[in-house]
């Protein structure tokens, strides 16, 4: 029992080190001088590509609804320090409150909406959307921004990620590459 | 079609992992491999281990048990102690008695359950050295176990099962930290961050917006997490997080890393019982079992998801796009929500709270079958060879002779230790549950109206009692009530069938091998291969039928109503 005892406390020590701090450490390392753009965000001037932003206002292309709160639990979109879903049940009146909201704001920008810009993501920080939902707002950029649309179509056309390798996850549009892309037309 | 396609490259990465991956598995636990001799030999000295030495059942569980006491003892030391010590950018200081309590069993006990948010509760210590230590140590003790247990069939007349130490220490530098670096520096390629250096404030010049960025050690333990059947993540938005699971390519990376250890094991355990068919008969009935919940759980969630469809404003192309991410797709979220709740994995590329009825009927009832399919690392195989001594009682029976099973006779003391294992589950579900939906605590958990805050509590109990460790998440699982008791569910789950599991080991493995003879029960063929679904799907289905109709069921058929 006390042998146990002895060898359990050794071998935790000893995992603590090697799997604790050696593994990671190691990892950090090699990842710092190999890939050292990903393995600190893929952050660039305007910010991370893999994270999400709020866009505001007409003139820029939305991302998806996200369902972020703060500490205090007051919503706080793409808010990046409290990633997570709105775990709405398939038969939740609040969903499909919150749909129908989301689907009038939409309208108002004189967007038709579409089922990824009306249901929020599962990181609430979704930095991309599909092809189909970029498409969906050309005109009402093109008309905030008095910029010819088939200008625009062509933006969002020249900004579209293929499924990975072809056939792995979604085809789908970065938001913030595109709205860079979008400032710098003028 | 790409879906088709997904899966298929799925597979052949999977027969790859069963034939090499599983044939190295075995000469790792027989003692063929030693590249890392250099490493493991003074840990053995240190440890005052003699690596020759094997243990008897009784030594070899009272090994483990100590060892997985002291495990919870250190994490939870480690949580509630991370205000004083390094790496901890954000001053996040001491995790509070009970959270750290339920998340040091739920570390310990290859669950990850997670009643806090990650990136903001634990520092980088407390995630490298507390929580990923046990990611790589309790899936090891899980292979350990199944081993155990798979020497109990292949010898004969023995007194002992094998070294606890030796087969903790060889699973750890053998098998799971090799394949967890090289698979950390992929993450990273393709977009997980790795770093020490504390969360990154943007500001974006564009609209003026500002962001901050948390970061932290992260592709490293994504690897260990998944390879390990653990699931817990470093953020709170876990597999769907861009930072955990940046690309297409590294969702179907993850499923593979999670299913090619227990997958593997059905090739390691033909091996060592000399008869690589007993091997595949157990892998088919795990393969049928995930291929007909994949099929199904996909078909609910290419569908509509009734609340958004009731708001009447989008047709839903692309199926249930809620909860879900752009980049990943509705299929390939199923897909791994299949793998990762039929793996006892618990890590979510998506939100299951919002998959449709069916789709979280899909996962809840995967993991209700008792993790088999393929189950988590060692603890699929051996709960599935639990179920497969159940089945030749059960011929037996039909054909009135006493049962066999690779050679050893099946006689009550088996029998009881088998069935012993496989109830242990149901019992602590439904008995939890039930105790959850009676008292205030429990039932101000949900956040879902209705059958779907039942299925919630019905979820949370039958993940940790499986050591799954996914959620519905609505459920606030960070109380007092659900902290304790998810904590007793969890422990009950790991070592109320581990242990009955050594104790099989033992017995089995001081038995003599009858020859097979003619009226011998084959073991390595299809119609048992159908006799042990039969058995996994029935025992399952009698048992939880009930408790499922309340939720998902009578879910699915409230047509036109919103809770």
């Amino acid at each position: 029992m006390l042998s146990y005892l002895r060898r359990s406390l050794v071998i935790s020590a000893i995992f603590i080190v090697l799997l604790g701090l050696a593994y990671p450490l190691l990892g950090t390392g090699l990842a710092q001088l190999a890939f050292s753009h990903q393995a600190n965000g893929s952050i660039g001037p305007d910010g991370s590509t893999l994270i999400g932003q709020q866009w505001k206002g007409p003139e820029w292309f939305q991302g998806r609804p996200s369902a972020t709160i703060d500490a205090a639990g007051k919503p706080s979109p793409y808010d990046a320090m409290a990633s997570g879903a709105a775990n709405l049940g398939p038969r939740s009146r609040l969903l499909e409150k919150e749909v129908a909201r989301q689907a009038a704001r939409l309208r108002r920008e004189g967007i038709t909406p579409t089922n990824e810009l009306v249901t929020s993501s599962a990181s609430g920080l979704d930095p991309d959307i599909s092809p189909r939902s970029a498409y969906a707002q050309v005109s009402a950029v093109a008309r905030a921004r008095r910029l010819p649309v088939a200008e625009v179509r062509r933006l969002v056309a020249s900004h579209i990620h293929p499924a990975q390798l072809g056939f792995l996850g979604a085809p789908y549009v970065n938001v913030l590459d595109l709205n860079m892309a979008l400032a710098a037309l003028k | 079609m790409d879906y088709f396609l997904t899966i298929l490259v799925l597979v052949a990465l999977l027969a790859l992992a069963w034939r090499y991956l599983g044939s190295y598995m075995a000469a790792v636990y027989d003692g063929r491999v030693s590249w890392l001799g250099w490493l493991e030999r003074p840990v053995y000295r240190l440890l005052g281990v003699d690596p020759e030495a094997e243990q008897s059942w009784q030594r070899y569980a009272g090994s483990l048990i100590v060892f997985s006491g002291v495990a919870i003892v250190v994490t939870y030391g480690i949580l509630r102690l991370q205000g004083v010590l390094p790496f901890d950018p954000e001053h996040l200081g001491a995790v509070s008695p009970a959270l750290s309590w339920n998340t040091a069993v739920s570390f310990v006990t290859n669950t990850n359950w997670q009643n806090y948010a990650g990136g903001s509760t634990m520092s980088y210590l407390s995630q490298m050295s507390a929580l990923a230590v046990q990611q790589f140590v309790s899936a090891s003790v899980g292979i350990a176990v199944a081993i155990a247990l798979v020497r109990g069939f292949s010898r004969k007349g023995s007194a002992t099962i094998g070294n606890f130490w030796v087969d903790l220490v060889r699973g750890v530098f053998y098998i799971l930290l090799p394949i967890a670096f090289l698979s950390g520096i992929f993450f990273v390629g393709q977009g997980a961050v790795q770093t020490l250096a504390g969360p990154a404030v943007i500001h974006d010049h564009l609209t003026g917006f500002t962001q901050t960025i948390p970061r932290g050690p992260v592709a490293f333990m994504e690897a260990i997490k998944q390879l390990g059947t653990n699931g817990g993540g470093f953020f709170n938005a876990n597999g769907a997080h861009p930072f955990e699971n940046p690309t297409g390519l590294t969702n179907l990376f993850s499923v593979a890393l999670l299913l090619c250890i227990p997958v593997g094991l059905t090739y390691t355990f033909g091996k060592m019982v000399g008869n690589i068919r007993q091997g595949v008969a157990v892998l088919m009935a795990m393969t049928i079992i995930f291929g007909v919940w994949l099929g199904f759980t996909s078909y609910a969630e290419s569908q509509p998801n009734p609340a958004v469809a009731a708001a009447h404003v989008v047709s839903q192309k692309g199926g249930n796009l809620e909860g879900k991410e752009a980049r990943f797709g509705a299929l390939p979220s199923a897909l791994y929500g299949v793998a990762s709740t039929q793996t006892s994995t618990g890590s979510a590329d998506s939100a299951y709270d919002s998959y449709t009825p069916m789709g979280g009927f899909g996962l809840m009832t995967g993991m209700m079958l008792g993790e088999v399919s393929p189950g988590g690392v060692g603890s699929g195989l051996y709960t599935i060879l639990l179920f497969a001594l159940i089945t030749v009682f059960i011929g037996g029976l039909m054909i009135g002779r006493t049962p066999e099973y690779l050679g050893k006779k099946i006689q009550a003391r088996e029998v009881k230790l088998a069935a012993l294992g496989v109830l242990v589950m149901p019992l602590v579900v439904l008995v939890i549950t039930g105790i959850a939906v009676s008292i205030h605590a429990g039932r101000a958990g949900p956040l879902n109206a209705g059958p779907h805050g039942f299925s919630e509590i019905l979820y949370a109990f039958t993940s940790q009692a499986n050591n799954n460790g996914s959620a519905f998440a609505g459920l606030s699982g960070n109380t007092p009530f659900y902290n304790v008791m998810g904590g007793i569910a969890m422990l009950l789950g790991r070592f109320a069938i581990i242990v009955p599991v050594l104790a099989l080991a033992g017995t089995l493995a001081a038995k003599n091998v009858v020859p097979a003879g003619l009226g011998t029960f084959r073991t390595d063929t299809a119609l048992f291969t159908g006799l042990l679904i039969g058995v996994i799907v029935v025992v399952g289905g009698l048992t939880f039928f009930p408790a499922v109709s309340l939720g998902p069921i009578v879910e699915q058929l409230s047509h036109g109503r919103l809770f």
